[in-house]
């Protein structure tokens, strides 16, 4: 099959870019999206070029390197599914793709496709450390925890921390991302003892650099790993609970 | 890799809520905020309709109900007291609501960036309801400055008569394009709350998987009910059902 492609093209970061038109042709329905974009930029090398740059790790959905704004759709037209595993049969011969890098104040083009989410490693290291027992390891069941609990839990921390829930969203809110990540920790035994001051900690470094929830739901159905919205609304409960539990200065929980 | 295009740090907070305490300056805090006084907004919006409602029964019934506000708890307290009350809770509900609902946008509209998509975007989540709550919102803050304008103080209508409520709501609707404007004002209020009465639960951390429909069908049913009974009143006139 054959595509045209629409690519955003950005030499570096403070310098303007543009849209480039290029075309893919003789494209496997069965190649990988990423592969497509492998076909072209081979093609580009052969010709002196710079080839077109985007990130791309484990291409098999659980990094979270990729990420493409593809016709509009974050990672493309498959839901519940990262851009490296989307594959050209979901597209339609002759197609217009049109591939931009994920767009918001936090996230500053590198170059081409390529944006900098170092933002996420800075609210992750805000919410610090969680006390646990070192030495050797725990009896698997020495922490009693409930079955939906570990369910829940392992649901938020299928995060990747793609950046897709920012990208989808119309206000540029990371919510999602964040509540996830305290989400999975919250839900859990082992997180309880630093929840509500990491709670703070975190949502107070997303708010510096992000914007604010209206409730849209477009991260929920933008997320590769398919994350609810309901942790959005546990964490917004914790926070609360937070500003009445961080008073008690004398460490009850 | 050098890049000087740094991330902007663009959402330091402002001190405008610093008065109410450290949380009203946070994103969530303002949302909480706006949750509750929504609720409240709700509250007032339904018991105004009910109330309202009572033109059906007749002149008699509904100036009686009218008159009964300024006397809620009289003789305990002084006549209108509790009224006076109501409207200062009413109007620090909206500003509030108004504020955070000002300060959330500009946040979100700098995090956006100056760059937008290029390709239309393909929404999957996002409906007519929630796209439309910011602009929305305007409409019905000029609906209730028209509104106030019209039924509390009689200056859009010329047949108006302080304390004579039947005679003022009959001659007000019975002129087409105001009660063209009631009903427009009505359906963009049942879309305000079709999301707001479904966000709120969000807002406050209400949320569960066994309870989530639920929450979705609260504000279904709450949007419909505030449009039919609101509008009932407005085509009652305009049909020549109600008259003077």
């Amino acid at each position: 099959m054959d595509v045209r492609l629409r690519v955003w093209r950005q030499p570096k970061g403070d310098v303007t870019g543009e849209f480039i038109d290029y075309e893919a042709n003789d494209v496997s329905p069965e190649a990988s999206f990423f592969e497509m974009l492998d076909q072209v930029n081979e093609a580009l090398n052969h010709a002196g070029e710079d080839p077109i740059a985007f990130d791309s790790d484990c291409r098999e959905g659980i990094c979270g390197a990729c990420g493409l704004m593809i016709n509009g759709s974050p990672h493309g037209p498959q839901q519940g599914t990262a851009t490296c595993q989307v594959h050209m049969r979901k597209f339609t011969d002759g197609q217009l793709i049109t591939i931009e890098p994920w767009r918001a104040a936090a996230f500053p083009v590198i170059k081409d496709l390529v944006v900098d989410r170092s933002i996420f490693d800075e609210i992750i290291e805000s919410g610090g450390f969680i006390s646990a027992n070192i030495g050797s390891a725990p009896d698997a069941n020495a922490v009693p925890v409930p079955h939906t609990a570990a369910e829940s839990a392992m649901d938020a921390a299928a995060c990747i921390g793609c950046g897709a829930c920012v990208a989808a969203c119309p206000n540029s809110a990371a919510n999602l991302f964040t509540a996830a990540k305290i989400t999975h920790l919250n839900l859990l035994p082992q997180g309880q003892p630093e929840r509500y001051l990491r709670t703070v900690a975190m949502v107070e470094t997303m708010e510096e650099y992000f914007g604010s929830c209206t409730n849209f739901g477009e991260c929920e159905t933008a997320c590769p790993k398919n994350i609810s919205i309901d942790v959005i609304a546990w964490m917004n409960r914790d926070f609360v609970a937070a500003q009445w539990k961080n008073l008690l200065k004398a460490g009850q929980a | 890799m050098p890049t000087t295009n740094k991330r902007a740090e663009v959402n330091r907070r402002s001190g405008w809520g610093e008065w109410l305490g450290p949380f009203f300056t946070s994103d969530l805090g303002l949302k909480w905020l706006m949750a509750l006084t929504g609720i409240g907004l709700l509250g007032f919006v339904l018991v105004h309709m009910v109330g309202n409602l009572k033109v059906f029964f007749g002149a008699e019934e509904i100036n009686l109900y009218a008159e009964s506000l300024r006397e809620l708890l009289y003789p305990l307290v002084p006549k209108q007291s509790v009224l006076w009350m109501f409207r200062i809770g009413l109007a620090a509900m909206f500003v509030f609501h108004i504020w955070a609902a000002w300060v959330l946008t500009n946040r979100s509209h700098k995090a956006r960036g100056d760059i937008k998509y290029q390709a239309k975007r393909r929404y999957d989540a996002v409906n007519y309801a929630s796209r439309t709550m910011r602009w929305g919102g305007v409409i019905i803050l000029l609906f209730l400055i028209f509104h106030l304008a019209d039924l509390t103080f009689g200056y859009a209508n010329p047949e108006f008569v302080p304390g004579d409520v039947y005679n003022n709501m009959i001659t007000s609707f019975e002129r087409t394009p105001v009660a063209v404007i009631y009903i427009v004002a009505q359906v963009v209020l049942a879309l305000h709350i079709y999301h707001g009465a479904w966000s709120m639960f969000q807002s406050l951390g209400l949320a569960n998987p066994r309870f989530n429909d639920w929450r979705r069908w609260f504000a279904v049913a709450f949007a419909v009910v505030i449009l039919v009974g609101s509008t009932s009143m407005v085509l009652a006139v305009q049909v020549g059902y109600l008259t003077l």
